[in-house]
């Protein structure tokens, strides 16, 4: 089943008085329960990518479609809902709150999906639970280590049942042993069906993953054809 | 809603110099609001006591032209109207309700009455045998007025203890001679409105009276006021009643009594009218209130400037924390949601603020009403509209900060860490 699917994808930032086209003709399709890793030099687009796969932003021209329908004319309102539902985000520094506990951040997505407290509260020490840190739940941010952090990121990420799990450099704050246990985690995610995109510059991260693409100069290519030929776009 | 309020407190007490600093203009403008408010009211409440206060039931009945109080200083009596008989009198007496009824003239602004070379600048009375008793007067030192002194038209006067220090400089006037008119006249005696009863307030002169504005009072017996003054001069009526409740209705007898008796002319353009209480005290409450609702624009303007310094934390607030809302946003909060939480923060900073200010308001205004002993009078409504209002005003000026958080773009949001 699709999940994703990016035709001709293509978004321009305004310097100066040129138009900077950061997005060239982007063909994208994600299958659900796919694990794929976008790697990239820094400047080659692949943040403002996650940014348009995130619903964080919305392309200059090209369709997306999301489960099938397609995002078009979307107000704030309307893709911090899609966000909500459908996308987890891990981001690099983590971005947990820094004066609510690990319990409290965690249930954050469902108090805006409206669920009720006590239900929130139980979803997300399930999803601790997941990352292995339920004996942690009312540590705050700063008297956890930093891959504990992003374990607690991962169970925030999760615990609205997204239709994919996002993640940008999940490993880059991180040392090599947290670095490895994360990607385990990711590994049990996507064994156990989660559709995972993965940015990252490094080799060893992306090789986690099932696929790899390879964004260079606002272009996607796959790791079997870096040439770029544009059939080969496509999954 | 809860969780905001919640948040708001957090944010507000990990910053406690901040929002102490930001609250401090909310603070001062509400509790100088509430102080100015309830002293405004005290000094009500407290003319109200005075006017109609226990032992005090005196009303007095005033000859009127075309509806305003007839000018009783300098003036003969008007064509039409004739001296009040003592017929007139006891028939008022006999009103049910009234104890005792005077007869007397007056001159508020005295000339050509002096002590040795002082000159005497407060009232003068011509009154009659009931006059002290209806009023409630005391005689201090010496000796009242005597049915003599009326008989044989002594020359004789008594002076208040007001009087006793301005015009003989705190030494007995008791036997020394006052010229009034070029015609000498011997205090016999001082007098004093007795302790059960407070003073009578009728007028703006009696006010002022009591506001010891005044140098106070000398009294003659109305036997020989033509003496000094003229002979058909216009008389006022004081009513002593029994208590408060049948003091209008004791006073609007007498007037009408008055004016069926003594005026000749019924052309309607005299008449006697007994003065209203209660207009009269507002009249007296509204000569203190417009003076002290200039201070509340004042502090409104403390309110304003509080406001603005709420605005400018707030927008360092949202500064601060773009990455929690970039955050918030990513996670699939709404604007809406941020820009309450934002409102609800600033709300509740001056909501806070404003019940600080209330309750130092309140002790101000107790400290006050100690110092210049008038009643502690804690307007309830002011203290609601006050904390309202702030509320308000963490609305008003949160307003831009919030929306700015809300339309704060997510990715540039979550750049900045």
């Amino acid at each position: 089943m699709e999940i994703l699917k990016l035709t001709d994808i293509c978004k321009d930032y305004q310097q100066g008085k040129e138009p900077l086209r950061v997005l060239k003709n982007i063909n994208l399709t994600v299958h659900q329960g796919d694990y794929l890793a976008i790697m990239g030099p820094s400047g080659s687009g692949k943040t403002t990518l996650m940014n348009l796969i995130g619903c964080l932003d919305v392309p200059t021209s090209g369709t997306y479609e999301l489960e099938g329908k397609n995002l078009k004319d979307l107000n704030d309102d309307q893709l911090a809902d899609i966000r909500n539902q459908h996308i987890g985000f891990v981001f690099q520094s983590f971005h947990l709150l820094p004066k609510m506990d690990a319990l409290q951040n965690v249930a954050l997505p469902l108090l805006y999906a409206g669920v009720p407290l006590k239900e929130r509260l139980q979803r997300a020490e399930e999803a601790l639970k997941a990352v292995g840190l339920e004996e942690r739940m009312h540590f705050l941010p700063n008297q956890l280590s930093g891959g504990q952090c992003q374990r607690v990121a991962i169970a925030r990420a999760m615990v609205g049942k997204p239709t994919m799990l996002l993640a940008d450099e999940p490993t880059g704050a991180l040392d090599t042993k947290s670095g490895n246990q994360i990607m385990e985690i990711f590994r049990q995610l996507s064994n156990d069906g989660m559709t995972i995109i993965m940015i990252t510059h490094e080799l060893s991260i992306a090789q986690c993953a099932d696929k790899i693409y390879h964004i260079l100069d606002g272009e996607l290519f796959t790791d079997e054809a870096p040439s770029g030929e544009v059939d080969s776009h496509e999954e | 809603m809860t969780e905001n309020i919640r948040l708001a407190f957090q944010g507000i007490w990990s910053h406690k110099l901040r929002s102490v600093l930001t609250m401090l203009g909310i603070i001062i403008g509400i509790a100088a609001i509430i102080t100015i408010v309830s002293t405004i009211k005290g000094t009500n409440e407290q003319i109200k006591e005075n006017l109609i206060g226990a032992g005090n039931n005196v009303v007095k009945v005033q000859l009127n032209q075309d509806g305003y109080p007839y000018e009783m200083n300098w003036n003969p009596l008007p064509q039409g109207v004739r001296m009040i008989t003592e017929r007139t009198r006891q028939q008022i007496e006999d009103i049910r309700g009234a104890e005792k009824v005077s007869l007397y003239t007056s001159r508020s602004y005295t000339e050509q009455v002096f002590y040795l070379n002082m000159q005497f600048n407060g009232e003068i009375y011509g009154i009659d045998e009931h006059y002290l008793s209806v009023y409630g007067y005391q005689i201090k030192t010496g000796r009242g007025f005597t049915e003599s002194d009326y008989r044989d038209f002594r020359k004789v006067a008594l002076v208040n203890t007001t009087a006793v220090s301005t015009l003989f400089g705190g030494e007995s006037p008791v036997g020394k001679p006052i010229e009034v008119q070029g015609d000498v006249f011997t205090v016999v005696g001082v007098v004093t409105l007795s302790e059960d009863f407070a003073p009578t307030i009728n007028t703006m002169n009696d006010y002022y009276l009591y506001a010891d504005t005044s140098s106070g009072s000398i009294f003659l017996p109305n036997a020989v006021w033509p003496t000094a003054y003229q002979f058909d001069e216009p008389q006022n009526v004081a009513i002593r009643v029994e208590n408060t409740d049948v003091m209008t209705t004791v006073g609007q007898k007498a007037a009408e009594i008055l004016t069926e008796n003594q005026i000749v002319d019924k052309t309607g353009k005299f008449d006697y009218r007994s003065l209203d209480m209660l207009e009269q005290a507002q009249q007296l409450q509204k000569m203190s209130e417009s003076t002290n609702a200039q201070l509340v624009w004042i502090a409104s303007i403390s309110l304003l400037v509080g406001g603005i310094g709420v605005m400018n934390i707030m927008l360092v607030s949202v500064t601060e924390r773009t990455s929690e809302i970039g955050l918030k946003k990513a996670l699939g909060a709404r604007k809406r949601r941020i820009r309450l939480q934002f409102l609800t923060e600033a709300a509740v900073l001056t909501s806070l603020g404003g019940v600080i200010g209330v309750v130092s308001g309140i002790g101000c205004a107790v400290l006050i009403s100690n110092m210049m002993q008038i009643p502690v009078a804690i307007d309830v409504s002011a203290i609601f509209v006050a904390v309202v209002f702030s509320t308000l005003i963490g609305v008003i000026f949160g307003l831009l900060p919030a929306v700015k958080a809300a339309n704060m773009n997510p990715i540039e949001a979550l750049r900045r860490n």
